[in-house]
């Protein structure tokens, strides 16, 4: 589903990302952990197409197209979803029409109709349980006034709403508390599909344990630097970053 | 006045005026000498300064030149024609109201639907308020002038008085509530010639009075125009008035303005000016607070694009203690327009508990729109609690980049986020059909509106 070749990008001319290579598939859960500045955030965002970031070289194949090039816009419509680490306020935009527009603009892109009112506030009704989100929170504007925990329940409503191929969740633990991590996890794990990926960018193995990967990478100065099952993030838990630095260099 | 052209300007403004003194249009008012002599007063006024320029303070950022260049000819009492259905479309959806309709500047008495009043409330035409009750007029009547005019420089509001045919007289008798709004449609219809038409408007509100008044001015496409117009509103004790203006002239047109207000003891007044259309605006809003505990809301919305040209003053006094003023305003401007805020806020030596807020933030969504943002305080008094803060900003690209991460285009995204940023003023309206009819048109004018439309649906229906 998704290839990535070689990739170096770079931000106000600072290489970010150095050759990195990721191949994603159908049906996998991808955790990719590493410290803070490794460049995590930097690949979350130029997977879905955000400005300032430059592609020096490489490529970001998704079903067979390059992503190069192509608007956030048309990325998200294609069914590419980032579960943002600090979801932004919007006061004045009301969060259902948001996910009105984004679920039309979809639909409309892959030459669907429209939903209808009902149909629609149906839907929304029944994602909503997927994380325990207040309902009251829906006729809010987007993210305003949202607690911490609100803000990443509402990224994973969201997802589970549009239905992505393509889930990323940067940091979608942080700021959580226990009881509030198990609901979004379990939130993921429902998501979890033969026809979905999922890539959760963490700096902590903490979310690992609700929603188990297929497989760990560890992404250090801007390149995977070993990749591995699930025992890998309890490994780095155990041990931190530094051994696994250690023996690349070696290697 | 000092170059040729000036000179020329100024005997043609001779010439209209003796005839305007002459002519039918002022004719039947002649008796009421005390009126006369307001006009011949407020003439000599703008004979004495001329027209202001850039070099004048209050006028630092607007260039008047290309109005007064305009030649002014006065709209009479033939030009009030206009096609119903064309009205119909300018008219908020208000279903019981009192409405009055002036068509360049000449009172409809055919459109306008003033409905049942209750004893010796008045709203109607000022000119025939003048002939029928002169006395509850001439007190009230042109009283800021004395004031204002040359310290302001109003030369425009001198132009009014000088010239004005009718406006809108509005009466509320002591401790009469009128529940249904009144609204008043100005509407320059006329495309043969440029009109000017000088709207004189006055609205008294005896004690504890209430009512809400709506202006509203259009201009039909096509038509070029001048409105120069003047409101003075007077609130006796413990009135409450709603006051909004809502200006909405084709981008070709010249609109200038001014609004002013003396709040007696508890009264409260809140006003919203909307400023979306218009080549060259100006709108001052000058308020005193003369009694204790009078409280004022100035909540503003300008909006440009294209060369539009829009420049909002305002004024409040603190004069007497425990008055309350809350200033809120906000600019878009787009392309080339310019927009320039200036909100001054003086607190006499007696207003001790004053307490005033003052906010104006600016959105710019071009790199050639413009803003010049000027608040003001000046505070005479030791014991007052006063805050101001002005602000010029772009769009947020992290709010931009999140609407397009979940599949909006880029100009839904920026439409949405601009009329987010508009509808902050607008939603402070109370009056239902006027702040849907401003969200509809304001959102109308960005890109994408119809998405914006759906949203303002979806948030009604929840």
């Amino acid at each position: 589903m998704l290839s990535i070749k070689n990739l170096k990008v770079s931000i106000n001319d600072k290489q970010i990302l150095k050759g990195l290579n990721l191949e994603v598939k159908a049906g996998e859960v991808h955790a990719i952990m590493g410290p803070n500045g490794s460049g995590k955030s930097t690949l979350a965002n130029v997977i879905v197409g955000r400005d300032g970031y430059k592609i020096d070289s490489g490529e970001i194949i998704y079903e067979g197209k390059d992503l190069t090039g192509i608007e956030p816009e048309i990325r998200a419509r294609e069914g590419i979803f980032l579960a943002f680490q600090y979801p932004v306020e919007i006061p004045g935009v009301n969060n259902v029409y948001l996910l009105k527009a984004a679920m039309n603009a979809k639909r409309k892109h892959r030459g669907e109709a429209e939903l209808d009112a009902f149909e629609f506030l149906d839907l929304v009704k029944e994602k909503m349980k997927v994380v325990n989100m207040n309902e009251d929170l829906l006729n809010r504007a987007v993210n305003e006034g949202f607690s911490g925990g609100e803000k990443k329940r509402n990224e994973i409503f969201q997802m589970a709403l549009l239905e992505p191929k393509l889930a990323i969740l940067d940091e979608t633990d942080s700021g959580l508390d226990i009881d509030a991590l198990k609901i979004v996890a379990s939130g993921v794990n429902g998501l979890r599909r033969e026809d979905r990926a999922i890539i959760i960018v963490t700096h902590y193995q903490r979310l690992l344990d609700y929603i188990i990967p297929d497989y760990v990478h560890v992404l250090s100065d801007g390149k995977i630097i070993k990749s591995g099952g699930k025992e890998l993030a309890l490994e780095l838990e155990e041990k931190g970053y530094d051994w696994v630095r250690e023996e690349a260099d070696a290697a | 006045m000092s170059s040729p052209q000036d000179n020329i300007l100024a005997e043609n403004f001779h010439a209209a005026f003796s005839a305007h003194q002459d002519a039918n249009a002022v004719g039947d008012l002649k008796s009421l000498s005390w009126l006369s002599a307001h006009r011949q007063s407020a003439f000599d006024q703008f004979q004495k300064e001329g027209f202001p320029t850039r070099h004048h303070e209050n006028w630092k950022y607007t260039d008047v030149s290309r109005i007064t260049k305009t030649g002014f000819i006065t709209a009479n009492p033939t030009h009030n024609a206009i096609q119903t259905d064309e009205l119909d479309k300018l008219k908020f959806n208000t279903e019981n109201c009192h409405e009055l309709v002036f068509i360049n500047g000449q009172f409809s008495a055919e459109h306008s639907d003033i409905g049942s009043l209750d004893d010796q409330v008045v709203i109607g035409s000022l000119r025939d308020a003048l002939k029928n009750t002169p006395e509850l007029i001439e007190k009230r009547f042109n009283q800021f002038a004395k004031k204002n005019h040359s310290r302001e420089n109003h030369v425009f509001a001198a132009l009014n008085t000088a010239f004005f045919h009718d406006g809108a007289f509005i009466y509320v008798p002591d401790n009469v509530v009128i529940e249904e709004p009144i609204v008043i449609y100005y509407i320059s219809s006329h495309n043969e010639v440029m009109l000017t038409t000088a709207p004189r408007n006055l609205i008294i509100m005896g004690k504890n009075a209430q009512a809400s008044v709506i202006e509203s001015f259009h201009g039909l496409k096509g038509v070029v125009s001048f409105t120069n117009t003047i409101t003075e509103i007077e609130t006796e004790d413990g009135a409450v008035l709603e006051h909004y203006k809502v200006q909405q002239e084709n981008t070709d047109s010249f609109h200038i303005g001014g609004t002013h207000l003396k709040l007696h003891r508890n009264s409260r007044v809140e006003s919203h000016s909307i400023s979306l259309g218009g080549a060259i605006v100006r709108n001052d809003i000058v308020t005193d607070l003369a009694g204790e505990g009078a409280e004022i809301i100035l909540n503003g919305l300008y909006m440009g694009n294209g060369r539009q040209h829009v420049d909002n003053h305002t004024l409040v006094n603190h004069s007497k203690p425990h008055t309350r003023s809350d200033e809120y305003y906000r600019g878009v401007l787009d392309g080339r327009a310019r927009g320039v805020f200036n909100g001054k806020v003086i607190v006499h030596k007696d207003a001790q508990k004053t307490d005033a807020s003052q906010s104006n933030a600016n959105l710019l969504l071009s790199d050639h729109a413009e803003i010049d943002t000027k608040p003001e305080l000046e505070i005479y008094a030791d014991d007052v609690k006063c805050s101001h803060g002005a602000t010029v900003g772009q769009l947020d690209k992290n709010m931009l980049f999140y609407l397009r991460s979940r599949g909006l285009d880029a100009d839904t995204a920026k439409s949405l986020l601009t009329f987010a940023f508009a509808d902050e003023v607008i939603r402070r309206i109370k009056f239902a059909p006027i702040r849907e009819q401003l969200e509809f048109n304001v959102g109308g004018r960005l890109p994408g509106s119809d998405l914006i439309k759906a949203n303002l649906s979806s948030a009604r229906q929840n």
